[in-house]
């Protein structure tokens, strides 16, 4: 097979969960794991002579989304119904919006290493309800589970803006980041809360002409694991389908395939997308929707700085790495927690290394969030100035902040009690190195001598320091004293 | 007793005059003794009627406080849900379905102390002008057992005219309440769209449809209004009190409106049979008599209405009943190869006639390449019969109008020609389209005896306006008082 120069074409269709109260249209709490068909009434059920109800704060939550992915707001927006026949839709139509989403054209920006970013058009987001599942579990029969039925969904559809799996990848977690900092979605993988369905296709040059593969679209990717690895195989696939086949992207030869994620291959699903008629009409049980004024206001009020933009400050304000800042502002809580304490006086570099390597794995153990542990920002920002002082060491901060989270004491008096204010009197010390000298004639005169001996015998001299002092020592301050009485 | 109204009955019982059992022990006599030939329930709930008649009697002789329908024996349109009973739109795929809920008015009945006597007959989810095309039963004309009803609420009308109970509840999509309202000689009400909840309603065409009283009296009519009006929050398209009021409707009945200018369409009337324009035409004196103005006016889209009718209707039609698959409730087919067999095995074996054609049709209507053609089209005449009824009601206080362009036809005379059955509502349909109130008063007889119907429709949420007067021409006329002759017959 020749090398050919391609390039990868991706937009990506995502359905998010929004993490309402109650469902979309009726007053059925939202759930995951209930016993199947508990958490429903006759209006999710469909029954004769029910009537849906818009849910508003569904409405809120995607209208913030949306404003977060800078889309337009339309100002009169509506209800469509979509119909099909499926045992899991039990009105066998969706209550959807079709030709007024209720965002449009807008974009999310993603990093692209280095500090870059990229930006991603979206191209339409709209919400929608969700339809429950087929159980196949045994028999010649299937059984219908309808507690998801009429959840809230957020649909975003982007334009084919993404040119790697990586970047598809990076889409998908920036969102997952941005719905859990605006609190309009959990967006757990595990339970389905992020839906992903890649749209796929090449441009392949071939004897100085471009040629477009034909799209294909992988269907209902629960986890950012099987998203990356479908879009670098289709890549793969399509690039060696066209080596073969030479086949170009026309009308209808569009196709869906499924990821296989123990053999990590996409199957085909559908051959030609079949031109499948929804038969879409304006939902006559509810009233068109408007999105303004002061109630847009409102909405517009809940937005907040998004995690990019804060990881990217976070590098550019307070010299962290890239990583760390990544680290840092996985989650909103922590973020806002990291700059609390640095503006309330800690170093932003000691700050952070308190939190990521002390914090975090304490939250870890207890399952919880660093906000969560109890701590004041006031708190660590004092602790990283007491290592800054040098009144305690380093590695005695992780042990004074573990037992601020366990007991609430601020950090002072966690160290005084502790015992672990290092001492830093430079006169009190001098007379304990000099003692400690006069008992170490020997390794005096061999710090004296130079060589391989002279360093062993000015660690064995600043030990014994420590050890008169029971280890409460500033070292550095020692160390300093040391080099001054040695030369 | 039978000629007591169902107010009256109701100031009876509340003064202890009459007992609720007994007048809810009186129209079950008549039912057992009527209905066989007339045929206008599908279900009855004696047991419980007569507990909730014994309660009413109970709290009356305490001194407690009832509803304003205490003890009244009403009938219900089997499209409305209920906890009790089955609720089957007539048709065999909801046979024995069993609701878990009530619809609201329903509730509101409950409320009201009525005492709900049966689920009425009528054509399967309300498709029809005949009550015909009901899968479970067939309702005949108690003025003249060969003749329909009217429909497709033909067994409440049937019911309320054969004195089989005080008051009804009916629906109406295109004249589902005034049609057979006007063929059985009683008093019907299609409400503005949005004054009375359709939660628990079946749905057939969701913008068209809204339920109504059928009564005797414009009196009860008023009454029965006031206990199902109002916003409701299961149902967004209700208009809560802010945007339109619920007066009382009674309060102002018997005062006629002062001023009152009437609107004939003569040139759209021109189509109706000579008997029924000669009742219209009776009508209008009598309103002349009464100081009112009648002026002619045009409307010039009305001619459109049937046409956006069928389309709207049965594209919302074809979307609402795509429930009714077997999968969830209702009917199911034996032995089905696979899910697609469920559905299709189950619709085809329990859907009739009509309501498959609708379903038909409206999937065409919606269908992508003639949604503009049709849908979106229809929609567009919508708006210009809105229009055309805004011009006149600028005018003008209320429009008068045939019901139906004929009295009540023989059973089977158009059951194998759905358009002309289709054009037995070309009066009816325009106010459904508007979402404007309209009600159907008696106001005479033909020369073979059958009732004619008095169409007034009123601007939206007019219907106090509108109740007083029909009221006026009532109490003027004594159409309404006069009986279908079912002693005769069973005699
Ligand atoms: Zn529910």
């Amino acid at each position: 097979m020749e090398d050919l120069a391609y390039k990868v074409m991706v937009g990506l269709e995502i359905h998010v969960q929004l993490c309402t109260r109650t469902k979309m249209f009726c007053g059925c709490a939202l759930g995951f794991g209930e016993d199947a068909n508990s958490r429903v009434c006759p209006v999710c059920l469909g029954m004769p002579g029910v009537l849906p109800v818009m849910n508003k704060e569904a409405v809120e939550y995607a209208v913030l989304a949306a404003l977060a992915l800078n889309c337009e707001i339309a100002e009169f927006t509506k209800w469509d119904r979509k119909s099909y026949y499926y045992p899991d839709l039990p009105k066998n139509y969706q209550i959807s919006q079709y030709d007024l989403p209720l965002g449009a054209n807008g974009f999310i920006e993603i990093a692209s290493g280095s500090g870059q970013t990229k930006r991603i058009r979206i191209t339409r987001a709209h919400l929608e309800e969700d339809a429950g599942k087929n159980l196949h579990t045994a028999g010649d029969f299937s059984q219908v589970d309808l507690n998801r039925t009429g959840t809230p969904l957020l649909e975003i559809v982007t334009e084919p803006d993404m040119s790697s799996a990586a970047e598809v990848r990076a889409l998908a977690v920036e969102l997952q980041r941005m719905v859990r900092y605006l609190g309009v979605s959990e967006a757990d993988m595990q339970k389905g809360h992020m839906r992903f369905e890649p749209n796929i296709n090449l441009v392949v040059t071939k004897d100085g002409a471009e040629y477009k593969t034909p799209i294909v679209e992988v269907k209902n990717l629960n986890s950012f694991r099987a998203l990356e690895r479908s879009v670098d195989f289709e890549i793969g696939r399509q690039l060696g389908e066209f080596a073969e086949t030479g086949e170009t992207m026309q009308m209808g030869n569009k196709s869906t395939r499924g990821w296989d994620d123990a053999k990590e291959v996409t199957v085909l699903q559908r051959e030609k997308e079949e031109a499948h008629d929804y038969r879409y009409f304006p939902e006559p049980d509810l009233v068109p929707v408007e999105l303004k004024g002061r109630w847009l206001k409102d909405v517009r009020a809940g937005l907040c700085e998004l995690p990019l933009k804060k990881q990217m400050r976070f590098v550019s304000e307070y010299g962290l790495s890239e990583y760390d800042a990544g680290v840092l502002t996985a989650e909103r809580s922590t973020a806002e927690f990291f700059d609390e304490a640095v503006k309330a006086g800690g170093d932003a570099k000691r700050v952070c290394n308190v939190l990521t390597q002390v914090g975090l794995k304490l939250a870890n153990e207890k399952d919880c969030s660093i906000v969560e542990l109890g701590i004041e920002s006031e708190g660590v920002a004092q602790l990283c100035g007491m290592v800054e002082a040098g009144d305690i060491s380093a590695s005695a901060s992780a042990q004074v902040f573990e037992q601020m989270a366990e007991t609430g004491k601020k950090p002072d008096v966690l160290a005084r009690e502790l015992n672990l204010i290092q001492k830093s009197d430079a006169g009190e010390l001098e007379a304990i190195v000099n003692k400690v000298l006069a008992e170490n004639a020997q390794a005096v005169e061999d710090v004296a001598g130079g060589g391989k001996k002279s360093k062993k015998a000015r660690g064995f001299l600043l030990g014994q320091v420590m050890q008169k002092t029971e280890g409460q020592a500033n070292p550095k301050v020692v160390s300093e004293i040391l080099d001054s009485k040695l030369g | 007793m039978d000629e007591l109204s169902a107010r009256q009955l109701r100031e009876k019982i509340v003064a202890g005059e009459v007992r609720s059992a007994e007048a809810v022990a009186k129209v079950f006599e008549r039912i057992e003794k009527f209905d066989p030939e007339v045929g206008a329930y599908i279900s009855t709930y004696r047991d419980e009627a007569f507990e909730t008649a014994e309660d009413v009697d109970r709290r009356v002789s305490a001194g407690e406080a009832v509803g304003v329908l205490a003890g009244v024996p009403v009938a219900i349109k089997d499209n409305m849900c209920t906890t009790f009973g089955a609720t089957t739109c007539a048709s065999k795929i909801l046979e024995n379905f069993h609701s878990p809920y009530n619809a609201t008015v329903v509730e509101k009945l409950l409320a009201a102390d009525a005492v709900i006597v049966g689920k009425a007959n009528m054509d399967e989810f309300a498709m029809g002008s005949s009550t015909e095309n009901s899968a479970l039963k067939r309702t005949v004309n108690p003025w003249d057992a060969n003749r329909v009803p009217g429909g497709s609420s033909g067994g409440p009308a049937a019911a309320v005219a054969g004195r089989l109970c005080s008051a009804a509840l009916g629906s109406d999509t295109g004249g589902s309440i005034r049609q057979p309202a006007g063929f059985c000689g009683v008093v019907g009400l299609k409400p503005t769209y949005g004054r009375v909840s359709r939660f628990g309603l079946v749905a057939y065409g969701s913008s068209l449809d809204q339920i109504g009283p059928i009564t005797r009296t414009v009196d009860d009519c008023a009454l029965m209004l006031g206990v199902i009006a109002g916003h409701d929050p299961s149902d967004s398209t209700s208009v809560d009190e802010q945007t339109a009021h619920v007066p009382d409707y009674l309060e102002k009945l018997d005062q006629p409106v002062g001023n009152l200018k009437i609107a004939n369409v003569p040139k759209f009337n021109e189509g109706a049979d000579e008997q029924v324009r000669a009742a219209l035409d009776e009508a209008l004196d009598v309103y002349r008599q009464l100081g009112a103005e009648v002026l002619d006016i045009e409307m010039p889209h009305l001619d459109y209405a049937i046409a956006a009718y069928y389309v709207i209707a049965t594209a919302e039609a074809s979307s609402n009943l795509a429930r009714y698959d077997g999968v969830h409730y209702g009917h199911r087919t034996e032995r089905p190869r696979d899910y697609v067999e469920v559905y299709s095995k189950s619709r085809a074996e329990a859907f009739g006639k009509e309501v498959k054609r609708r379903i038909m049709l409206g999937t065409y209507a919606l269908s992508s390449g003639y949604y503009d053609a049709y849908y979106l089209k229809a929609l567009k005449v919508r708006n210009l019969i809105r229009n055309d009824f805004a011009d006149a009601f600028g005018e003008c206080n209320c429009i008068v109008m045939p019901v139906s362009p004929t009295t009540a036809f023989r059973l089977g005379d158009k059951i194998d020609d759905p358009l002309q059955m289709y054009l037995s509502d070309v009066y009816t349909i325009a106010a459904n389209l508007a979402g404007i109130p309209g009600i159907s008063i008696p106001c005479g007889f033909d020369d073979k005896g059958l009732p004619i119907g008095l169409q007034i429709l009123a601007p939206a949420f007019g219907e106090a306006e509108l109740l007083r007067i029909a009221r006026m021409f009532e109490a003027n006329t004594d159409w309404h008082k006069k009986a279908p002759p079912l002693e005769s017959v069973d005699n």
